[in-house]
């Protein structure tokens, strides 16, 4: 049964909302360090909520896209423990269009959650 | 972080007052002492020591004793002995740097330490790059890092004292090392270090002092552009074109990102300023193999910076979420693997 709402990622935000607009702001005059760690703190939240609203789904993708690349089933930790072997040994390099396409859309995905901000 | 109680700063001002005055004679009392960063491993301490009524601005570095903790991203950090001695080579021979005055002895009981002069200015990136008072430094700034860093490599590497050499091969394994550490696989950094691999420039016949993290953030500024550089724990004897890569390393443009070289100018506007001072004329393909080094060095160390929290030897919510900034270089190393960026 699910949880009652807010879900996950609505009560992420509220946090990170009340921290940013009210907990910060009195911070920054009292505890100029902690204010600094606040936000640090404020901008994790940030990335959890975005985490709980497209991880499952990226996940899924990546999965998907593993089990086609490497052509055999497995969890996506098992499945990027063998891509990331097949790559020291040099057995795939970048002259891999399947391979670059599959790192540009994991890489897409994780970073829309990380920093979507980042160029 | 902690707090530092009275007891510690009351400790280190009666050490450094006796230090101070074994080395410029006379009374020295020891004002306005503070903390001013770090761990609590690697320590900078501010204070004024004055003497005969003429006040000097000093910063002690220090490494308190019974350091217990193992630190990967210490690992090749130099101990304050070694970084004094590379401190006073670069001095002597005309770098911009805080000039490094004494060291204090292990009787003194502060751990390894020593004491240089304290140069005004700030090394806030965010303040460099942005704020009005810095507008006519902003348009200095890249053409006076490439001349000081052309004269670091110009250091008479037989006035350093014994340094680690480490070439492309050699930081190439450490970085599959860091990996092998981690918990995850990482396929993006993996592909990266292939790629640095079968393209890695031949080793550096006569290797030069290398920076190793010459950047902006670890050099102060003022108005009148850069004043001092800072963060030498990093030395080591090297490829030259390893400083030129990392200070254009696109974490360090901090949002300015169409201005390559640590976020005032073009890398193109950094080699000249560099060759123009005496460096080696500039080959882009190396350079952009040490930029591509750099990018995935700095998603390594933010991995390892998380590892710190993760393995339980530091409790820090600011390490924790630095392994979330890892992924920031990989967009990065994609891109500059296929002529972007």
């Amino acid at each position: 049964m699910p949880q009652d709402r807010p879900t996950a990622a609505e009560l992420l935000s509220a946090i990170a909302d009340f921290l940013r607009e009210e907990a910060i702001p009195a911070l920054d005059r009292s505890e100029p360090r902690l204010g600094f760690q606040m936000r640090v703190a404020a901008n994790s939240l940030g990335i959890l909520e975005r985490e709980a609203r497209l991880g499952p789904a990226a996940d899924a993708r990546e999965l998907e896209r593993l089990k086609k690349l490497l052509g055999r089933d497995g969890t996506l930790e098992d499945l990027n423990r063998r891509l990331a072997q097949e790559l020291r040994t040099g057995q795939r390099d970048e002259r891999d269009p399947a391979l670059m396409a599959h790192l540009d859309a994991t890489i897409a995905d994780k970073i829309a959650i990380a920093n979507p901000k980042w160029r | 972080m902690t707090v530092q109680g009275p007891t510690e700063a009351e400790n280190v001002a009666s050490v450094l007052a006796r230090a101070v005055a074994r080395h410029l004679g006379g009374d020295v009392k020891i004002e306005t002492l503070k903390r001013e960063s770090g761990g609590a491993s690697r320590q900078t301490w501010s204070f004024d020591a004055v003497a005969d009524g003429k006040r000097h601005a000093l910063i002690l570095r220090r490494d308190p004793p019974l350091e217990t903790t193992v630190d990967p991203e210490r690992s090749t950090a130099l101990d304050r002995a070694t970084e004094f001695g590379v401190l006073r080579a670069a001095w002597r021979a005309g770098v911009r740097a805080p000039e490094p005055l004494f060291e204090l002895a292990a009787d003194d009981g502060l751990g390894e330490a020593y004491v240089m002069r304290r140069i005004g200015g700030t090394a806030i990136a965010r303040k460099l790059l942005r704020d009005p008072p810095y507008a006519a430094a902003r348009r200095k700034i890249i053409g006076q890092l490439g001349a000081i860093l052309a004269r670091i490599h110009a250091t008479d590497t037989a006035t350093l004292p014994p340094l680690g050499c480490r070439q492309a091969a050699d930081q190439i394994a450490s970085l599959r090392r860091a990996l092998d550490l981690l918990s995850q696989p990482q396929p993006v950094f993996e592909l990266a270090l292939g790629w640095l691999d079968r393209r890695k420039p031949a080793p550096r016949p006569e290797p030069v002092l290398v920076h190793g993290d010459y950047r902006t953030g670890n050099y102060l500024a003022d108005e009148s552009g850069v004043t001092a550089i800072l963060d030498w724990e990093g030395a080591h004897l090297g490829d030259p074109t390893e400083d030129l890569g990392w200070l254009c390393v696109k974490s360090w443009r901090f949002g300015a990102v169409d201005k390559p070289a640590g976020g005032f100018g073009s890398r193109e506007e950094l080699w000249q300023a560099y060759a123009a001072a005496g460096g080696a004329k500039v080959d882009p393909v190396r350079a952009h193999w040490w930029e591509v080094l750099g990018t995935a060095r700095w998603g390594i160390i933010c991995h390892n910076q998380a590892w710190r929290h993760l393995s339980g030897s530091i409790k820090s919510m600011e390490l924790a979420s630095i392994g979330r900034r890892a992924v920031e270089t990989e967009v990065d190393l994609l891109q500059l693997l296929k002529g972007e960026g």
